[in-house]
């Protein structure tokens, strides 16, 4: 965890649209080195728009994404991992007929580094000791659970700064999402700046330091994570008092 | 129970023998003359009492009156089963390959001519095997690459009288630039819609070859391609390089099968390297492999042209043993046959695309006697192959390489 001040990744006024429908209406954010924020939302709100549009798989029709003081907006998807910017995206997409290993193996696919590689193998296994013992099963006949840690394992393997989750929590269950919710956290202790997606507010500003609130490709609210958790409005609208 | 179940079974197949009339009877009893029943009722009874004979062998079956002659089936395919696994790769492979190289001495000619056609179409279905098994493009108008071979051998020879040696890097060359044009455009669909403009552009190809009245003759075809030269040593007096053209169809044979080995070891490599990982990654999740540094639109490109190339190979192979190409050999059935090949035999899998090849070429030709319903016939087996097997004959096996071995 370096320098608590400096901003790794910064989204000024940011649109983009699927065709004519409008996904973001100007977001502005920022993401501070070492750091856990949480963009909380309704359906819709544009949350997992906002990062399909940092990776540039949903073009950005106006604003700057600046990555490291560079501009990433014309960048193509597949140079970023290789920038150390990584998505793990919403619904989890892991290769269903690729086994656990090669799955992993497509997370460092733009990395040469065999011996890295294996190092980094072995702390993904670490982290999460279910995937060693089915790393020879076809990642599609895991449980929900599993393909989570999988996914994330995924995107651990392109040794990313920053790491951009969507949603790890959904579909699984209360327990699971506790446990990917600590190796989240575990992840970011050892300097991996997260921007996490999330509709369980409650778990994403508990694990964040800071939070922003989206609703209709707008950001409405920004503020500690604490600050939000205790805030009237924000506990009515979601967390559901 | 059992006799209610049983009842209940041979009621539906009451019904459906019924059913079967009633269809069966407009198809053969309605003539300009009049109406007929005879006809029908005599084929209708044949096929009653044949069915009956089954349904009496499936009620047996389900008395268990067969359960130790299955045992001993089932014991025995565990014994070759074990016996396969146990004999090594490499060892199968030798035999396999001995197999082919004698294959020759073994047979007449209407042997090797139907090895030529089989190891033609394996060649096509592991350039196909590329674009369909790995990187998951449906491609419906793959054998337009085969036409852009043949028809470059064809000319190059007519024209130039460039040799066939000479003119199988181009025709691949060609296919493969063939390949980027098709695919440049149309790698923007997913899925269904590139399988019908891959289709488009199959018609298209073969539409300008069935035109283009100054360049490939039209639907006449071109006549007059050379056979391929070989040098070879002659100890007549001393030694001395001799030329001679291929004219026997045991010489072609070994011609195909040098590029179907080529072809063979080309697409293995492909398939366990990186660029092969990512086809597999392209295939399972576009935007996920994008997201993980796939450059998804060259890949894929790629995967298009690579599979044209041995397309092309087989297409130059195809004229020289024709010493004739017109527009007719390459239609959409050939496409379609193709296609069917890397389905039957398990898509993504080497050995299952060559199994394939061989059964759609060489069943057909078993079931010569069948005659005229010999279509009907293969028909009928293709669809129970794929009952029996719906992953294929031999379907891809997933093997954690890499890294695997480091743990």
């Amino acid at each position: 965890m370096a320098d608590k001040n400096e901003i790794i990744l910064e989204l000024k006024n940011v649109t983009s649209a699927y065709g004519k429908i409008a996904a973001l209406k100007g977001i502005s954010l920022t993401l501070l080195k070492g750091e856990i924020v949480s963009i909380i939302g309704a359906n819709g709100a544009g949350k997992s728009s906002t990062l399909m549009t940092i990776c540039n798989i949903v073009r950005a029709t106006g604003g700057d994404i600046l990555y490291q003081g560079k501009r990433i907006n014309n960048v193509n998807p597949d140079l970023l991992p290789g920038m150390g910017l990584c998505q793990v995206p919403e619904g989890r997409r892991i290769f269903p007929r690729l086994t656990v290993t090669e799955n992993l193996e497509m997370g460092a696919f733009f990395r040469r580094d065999a011996a890295g590689m294996a190092e980094d193998m072995k702390r993904v296994y670490e982290f999460f000791p279910k995937l060693r013992e089915r790393r020879r099963q076809l990642g599609g006949t895991l449980s929900g659970g599993e393909q989570q840690m999988l996914a994330i394992g995924r995107a651990i393997m392109s040794r990313p700064k920053v790491l951009l989750l969507d949603e790890p929590s959904m579909g699984l269950a209360p327990l699971i999402v506790q446990q990917i919710f600590r190796i989240i956290e575990e992840i970011n202790s050892q300097g991996v700046t997260v921007l996490l997606v999330e509709q369980n507010a409650n778990l994403a500003l508990q694990c964040a330091s800071r939070g922003y609130v989206l609703e209709t490709g707008n950001v409405v609210m920004e503020d500690d994570a604490d600050a939000l958790l205790h805030n009237p409005d924000i506990r009515k609208a979601y967390l559901g008092e | 129970m059992t006799t209610q179940e049983s009842r209940k079974r041979w009621i539906s197949f009451g019904i459906g023998l019924i059913w079967l009339f009633i269809i069966l009877w407009p198809l053969l009893g309605i003539k300009p003359e009049g109406l007929e029943f005879m006809p029908t009722l005599s084929l209708w009874i044949k096929l009653a009492v044949a069915s009956v004979c089954v349904m009496l062998v499936y009620e047996l079956n389900r008395g268990g009156v067969f359960d130790p002659i299955k045992r001993t089936g089932a014991s025995l395919k565990d014994s070759t089963q074990r016996l396969y696994t146990a004999t090594p790769n490499w060892l199968l492979i030798c035999i396999a390959l001995a197999f082919a190289i004698a294959f020759p001495a073994m047979t007449g000619r209407y042997g090797h001519d139907v090895a030529c056609n089989v190891l033609i179409y394996i060649c096509l279905g592991l350039g196909l095997n590329v674009v369909v098994g790995l990187a998951g493009l449906l491609d419906l108008g793959y054998i337009a690459f085969y036409g852009v071979g043949a028809y470059t051998y064809a000319l190059l020879s007519i024209h130039y009288g460039i040799s066939f040696w000479l003119c199988l890097p181009v025709a691949g060359a060609l296919a493969a630039i063939a390949g980027c044009i098709i695919g440049y455009p149309t790698l923007r669909m997913r899925g269904d819609y590139l399988a019908i403009v891959t289709l488009g552009f199959g018609e298209i190809v073969r539409l300008v070859l069935n035109n283009w009245m100054d360049l490939t003759n039209g639907p006449n075809g071109l006549m007059g391609v050379k056979r391929p030269g070989l040098y070879w040593l002659d100890f007549t007096n001393g030694w001395s390089l001799e030329h001679i053209w291929l004219k026997k169809v045991w010489m072609f044979y070994y011609v195909i099968l040098l590029i179907a080995i080529f072809t063979i070891i080309a697409v293995y490599r492909l398939n366990y390297s990186r660029i092969g990982r990512a086809w597999e990654a392209i295939r399972e999740d576009e935007t996920a492999a994008e997201l993980m540094g796939v450059n998804t639109f060259l890949l894929k490109l790629l995967a298009y042209a690579s599979g044209a190339v041995f397309a092309g190979f087989a297409g130059a192979f195809f004229a020289a043993r024709m010493r004739f190409v017109s527009p007719e050999s390459f239609t959409f059935l050939e496409s379609a046959m193709v296609l069917a090949m890397v389905v039957l035999g398990g898509m993504g899998s080497i050995p299952g695309v060559m199994l394939g090849a061989l059964a759609l070429i060489a069943l057909p030709e078993a079931f010569r006697e069948f005659d005229v319903y010999r279509m009907l016939v293969f028909g009928g087996v293709m669809t129970l192959m794929m009952l029996v097997r719906p992953k294929g004959l031999c379907p891809a096996k997933r093997v954690g390489r890499r890294s695997e071995e480091a743990e």
